[in-house]
């Protein structure tokens, strides 16, 4: 009886702590990137500095990053980009905040590349916006990365184009994420 | 043993229960990982690497190369037989070329007295917020000019240095807000040869350039040069009104001023002109930029 509480109180204790320890994987050095491909121009930017959450159990995942991180090859676009389109200073961040739907279906203990639908709220200059889109998961010796991509509408988001700029700028944008994760020490 | 039972059941409850409660948070980023402030600088304090005549704490960024066309007319109050002061125009063109964030430089020549220009901008100080952050840009500007016109004096030796004037000066700005930006710059002006004993070949001067934005491509800006010392006879404190209107990789300065002089040696020791006699001239600058070096460190 008695050992059978301790044996019980071990499995409880073994039980949350592993739980606590191996569900959430992350990541601070995230890449996203955006493409925007216009008559006269096409916009590129990417930023390195993304942070990720994903909780293997419930299948939340979320993304947070900061819009003065996006690196351009002109100076200038950077600029207005951050001045006169995404306003920066005032909408610092852009976050999403998400589901795997098909988290049941993804062995995250066993190798390989798992497709997973996410379905989540996305917020970008103050504006929130659902979206869906299907990404893979791919799990490496231990370690997960999760890759998505997909095309968003500026206008959903209430980023202007001045009708000067229509033929530089697209209304539509496609968004690609790459992260890498570790696992979340805590 | 029901009892034992049950206190397990409770541990195993309690136990179990805020790590659920964790997951169950829709804010994974913010219950897990604290986000440190992390230290920013402050951009777009003006449009362009000019408040109108004298320089701002802007500049032009790595790899750019900023082709500016200048254009002063003269006074408005000639009317309509001389178009408004259209019909005489005076003029400078320049490239300024950004070596790095916070060092340029750049040429120019002025049609008003021929005159060659150059100059080397170096940013000592970045506004920045967050640790470690400064609430003021500090930047440092030296030039040169010379004046290539024919020698006016047949009784004076022509020599090179003669036509030599320098100007130094240490600009403090602030971006208050989106709004707001306001910078004071004191400027030392030498002039080898000036054309009067009364007059001094030193002169001192201070920048007061401020810009109110108006809207995301449109802003108001002011530009003011009192003489503080060394003030040569019969000129004014150049004072220049305008707007900046940007357009893509264009940015237009569109102004109303006294000066007609497009450098800091001219401007400052030479306008002509009262402003509030009415002395004043419609103008421009125009800025076309152009990326030369396109950063690598994006490509996939």
């Amino acid at each position: 009886m008695n050992q059978r509480k301790i044996v019980l109180v071990f499995l409880i204790f073994f039980g949350t702590y592993s739980v606590d320890a191996q569900v959430r994987f992350f990541t601070k050095s995230g890449v996203i990137r955006f493409y925007s491909k216009a008559p006269l121009e096409s916009i590129e930017a990417v930023n390195k500095s993304g942070t990720c959450v994903l909780d293997t159990k419930s299948g939340l995942v979320q993304f947070s990053i900061l819009m003065r991180g996006f690196e351009f090859k002109k100076a200038l676009m950077q600029e207005h980009f951050n001045e006169n389109y995404v306003e920066s200073n005032k909408f610092p961040k852009a976050e999403f905040k998400g589901q795997v739907l098909n988290n049941p279906t993804i062995n995250y203990g066993k190798e390989g590349s798992y497709i997973a639908n996410v379905k989540g709220r996305l917020s970008i200059h103050g504006e929130t916006k659902e979206i869906e889109t299907k990404g893979t998961v791919l799990i490496t010796g231990g370690k997960i990365t999760i890759n998505a991509d997909f095309n968003i509408l500026l206008s959903d988001y209430k980023i202007e184009i001045p009708s000067l700029v229509k033929d530089k700028v697209s209304n539509s944008v496609k968004i690609s994420t790459s992260c890498p994760l570790d696992i979340l020490k805590s | 043993m029901q009892k034992s039972f049950l206190i397990i059941t409770v541990i195993t409850l309690l136990g179990t229960i805020p790590v659920y409660a964790q997951n169950d948070t829709t804010d994974l980023i913010a219950s897990m990982i604290q986000d440190k402030p992390v230290k920013q600088y402050i951009t777009n304090a003006f449009k362009s690497s000019r408040v109108i005549n004298g320089h701002s704490i802007e500049f032009i960024g790595k790899g750019v190369l900023d082709v500016r066309i200048l254009h002063r007319f003269g006074y408005v109050s000639e009317g309509f037989g001389n178009l408004f002061g259209l019909d005489e125009a005076s003029m400078r063109m320049g490239l300024d070329y950004g070596l790095s964030n916070n060092f340029s430089l750049g040429i120019g020549r002025s049609t008003n007295k021929k005159e060659l220009d150059g100059f080397i901008k170096y940013r000592v100080l970045r506004q920045s917020e967050g640790p470690g952050s400064s609430p003021v840009s500090i930047v440092w500007v030296s030039g040169i000019s010379v004046y290539t016109t024919k020698w006016a004096d047949p009784l004076r030796k022509n020599i090179f240095s003669s036509r030599v004037g320098y100007y130094h000066e240490i600009i403090f700005g602030r971006k208050f807000s989106n709004f707001f930006t306001l910078q004071l710059a004191p400027v030392y002006v030498h002039r080898n040869l000036i054309d009067s004993v009364k007059n001094s070949n030193d002169t001192w001067a201070l920048g007061i350039g401020s810009r109110i934005k108006i809207s995301k491509r449109v802003a108001f800006v002011m530009d003011y040069h009192p003489v503080l010392s060394g003030k040569q006879s019969a000129t004014y404190n150049p004072l220049s009104l305008g707007f900046d209107i940007e357009t893509g990789g264009h940015v237009f300065q569109l102004h109303f001023s006294n000066a007609t002089g497009m450098n800091e040696k001219e401007f400052i020791t030479n306008t002509r002109g009262s402003f509030w006699k009415g002395d004043i001239r419609f103008g421009f600058n125009l800025s076309r930029v152009f990326t030369l070096k396109k950063r690598a460190n994006i490509a996939q």
